[in-house]
């Protein structure tokens, strides 16, 4: 099968007076027609600011500086403003973290989704109401009819994330780009909106690229996931494979370092320090001075990602032994 | 094994009532919130008793409660048999004081950006008058920041030279120097990475064992709480609704809610797993239904939860409030 989404060595760089911060730096992965890709990692990882690069909303001064992205075959990552215009939300649509200032306080919710309807599809005023109407029915949103005429403010916290995973499917794209979208709400809400999230985009036929730093979430709801450290991907293969045997040595700490409901340790595996600022990323690999198996190449040369068991992993214990 | 702090009947109620004009002009209603509704619990010394609940179910009131920073409506607060609540509210407080403290759960919000690490650490030193002379207060401050893992050499910095990991250990040093015997812990590292909140867990844990302390634990997630308490009480809409030791409450949690929050949580080792979906929302505190609060969301409401609220009983060990397992019904 072709992917739907290419990624290939993106790098994305802030010039700042003090020289240009590479925020993003080597990036590449593929998502197929349909697949959930969890991209995981801690704050300043690089997590948000690859899905902003992907749907075009880098906030300046960032810029994409090196590498490509291709949609179905077309690349948008040097598109005009207007063409990614159309692109985003019709072909790619996108879910932030907080569901307030995601939607328009000023409008109905009723009537951001039919414009937004009405923007990418030909439709009449009325039909676009109808499937308005559907969609939030779709999403479990009580007496939907009702509440089109309501505005964001007199819904909860869920159900307004449930009407923005409503708008982000209304032009039915074939990708959504998902944004810490369960992290502001409480965790009985975030089980609903995920099951809900998922079931949506597989009825749909939407493939998701879902951004989160909860490793829980991206278990149950992934099929791939990437580790992002630092502004590079560390490992990046199956679920399961990641979790259950990590190759990268972060990887494996910031599994170790998660509370476990099932065991019961004394201790939480800890990495020591903490990920480095961006413009002080260490040479070789960013991870050296934390990794407990560090050895000489580490400091000196940067490893790519490499065949490392069922995932692949940016680390220097996977290379070949000949080159080692 | 003697309780340290025992809390009995504890009720909070704020008023949250329109302006005066507004009241007048609008004939609004006077209107309160009950943040805390009823709550006793013991912790017994050096042992961790933690909270739980999601958002607005009282749990940050009744941790504030406890260390003075509101007074209660009704009920008390005894610790190691001294009515705190009173106390802390008067002159006399200022002992009592010294023997508790608290962690706040922003780092970057409850260090004042202003002062460095070692005005920070040492005003409650010398607040307390606990340690005389500079040359003094340097060396204690010193051992305070080794105490969490930072150097000596970090007390002329600045907060925001620390990471966030690293603040709330400042934090932890600060509430140490007056060396209390209860730590108020208020989501101490829902702000923090999964890598850094492990650094900080484990931190507390080892001043625990050293220093013999006990913790009031407040957290949403459930997997940090498993792994630092010895009890755990479930809190929803200012009530407790269980109250069980740990591994009983993991193991078989009785009432309904303890059960769909442990349902909730994404397990990683169990990838694929359906969870049970949890229905509904947290209904309005300014106006919580009546009898049982959990009632339009339990499955196992009957008429008798719609009208009748449940005490908590205990039952094998554990304290439940519900009807339905009163009855054996579940």
């Amino acid at each position: 099968m072709t992917p739907l989404l290419e990624v290939d060595h993106l790098r994305v760089e802030f010039p700042t007076r003090h020289g240009r911060l590479v925020a993003l730096d080597d990036i590449s992965f593929e998502i197929a027609p349909g697949e959930i890709l969890g991209v995981v990692g801690e704050s300043g990882a690089g997590k948000s600011l690859t899905g902003a690069a992907i749907i075009g909303l880098l906030d300046p001064p960032g810029r994409v500086a090196g590498g490509e992205i291709r949609f179905d075959g077309r690349r948008i990552d040097k598109l005009p403003y207007e063409e990614m215009r159309k692109i985003r939300g019709r072909h790619i649509g996108a879910i932030f973290q907080d569901p307030l200032t995601s939607l328009n306080p000023l409008y109905t919710v009723g009537r951001q989704l039919i414009e937004t309807i009405q923007t990418h599809l030909r439709v009449s005023q009325a039909e676009a109401r109808q499937r308005a109407i559907k969609l939030l029915q779709e999403t479990g949103i009580p007496a939907a009819e009702a509440r089109l005429d309501q505005y964001p403010h007199q819904f909860s916290g869920g159900m307004r994330q449930r009407v923005v995973i409503a708008l982000a499917l209304a032009a039915e794209p074939q990708l959504i780009v998902a944004d810490e979208p369960t992290t502001a709400l409480d965790v009985s809400i975030q089980a609903q909106i995920i099951s809900l999230l998922k079931r949506l985009c597989k009825e749909h036929g939407a493939a998701v690229m879902l951004v989160t730093h909860d490793m829980g979430v991206i278990a149950e709801t992934c099929d791939r996931v990437a580790v992002m450290y630092a502004g590079r991907i560390a490992e990046i293969g199956p679920v399961q494979a990641v979790i259950h045997a990590p190759a990268h040595p972060y990887t494996a700490g910031l599994m170790g370092s998660i509370p476990a409901m099932d065991e019961d340790r004394e201790r939480l595996l800890q990495i020591d320090g903490a990920m480095p600022r961006l413009n002080a990323i260490p040479a070789g690999c960013a991870y050296n001075p934390r990794c407990p198996r560090v050895f000489a190449r580490c400091r000196e040369e940067r490893p790519d990602l490499m065949p490392a068991g069922s995932t692949r992993a940016a680390c220097w214990l996977h290379a070949p032994e000949a080159s080692r | 094994m003697t309780a340290l702090v025992e809390v009995r009947d504890l009720e909070k109620v704020f008023d949250v009532s329109a302006p005066w004009l507004n009241r007048m002009v609008e004939r609004l209603p006077h209107q309160f919130v009950h943040a805390v509704d009823g709550v006793s619990f013991t912790i017994e010394r050096g042992r961790t008793f933690a909270l739980v609940g999601e958002s607005g179910c009282g749990k940050s009131t009744v941790a504030r409660l406890l260390v003075g920073l509101y007074a209660p409506t009704r009920g008390k607060v005894l610790y190691d048999g001294i009515d705190a609540a009173e106390q802390l509210q008067s002159a006399r407080g200022k002992a009592l004081r010294r023997r508790m403290q608290m962690i706040f759960q922003d780092p970057y919000a409850s260090l004042n950006p202003r002062w460095p690490v070692w005005d920070i650490i040492s005003e409650p030193l010398r607040e307390h008058g606990l340690v005389k002379g500079d040359a003094a207060l340097k060396v204690r401050v010193g051992e305070l920041l080794a105490s969490v893992g930072l150097a000596a050499a970090d007390m002329h910095k600045f907060p925001h030279q620390f990471s966030g990991g690293q603040r709330q250990r400042i934090s932890i040093a600060r509430a140490l120097a007056t060396g209390p015997e209860f730590l108020v812990c208020d989501e101490p590292t829902s702000a923090l990475d999964v890598s850094v909140q492990a650094q900080v867990l484990n931190i507390m844990k080892d001043l625990q064992r050293e220093r013999g302390l006990t913790y009031l634990f407040i957290s949403h997630n459930l997997a940090v709480v498993r792994h630092v308490s010895d009890s755990i009480g479930v809190m929803y809409l200012g009530r407790l609704v269980e109250i069980a030791d740990k591994t009983r409450l993991f193991a078989a949690p009785r009432h309904p809610y303890t059960r769909m929050l442990l349902d909730a949580i994404p397990d990683i080792h169990m990838s694929g797993r359906a969870r049970t979906p949890v229905q509904g929302e947290v209904p309005n505190p300014l106006n919580p239904p009546s009898g049982c609060s959990f009632h339009p969301r339990c499955p196992h409401a009957n008429a008798r939860c719609k009208t009748e609220r449940p005490g908590l009983l205990t039952m094998a060990g554990v304290q439940v409030a519900c009807h339905a397992v009163e009855e054996g019904r579940i």
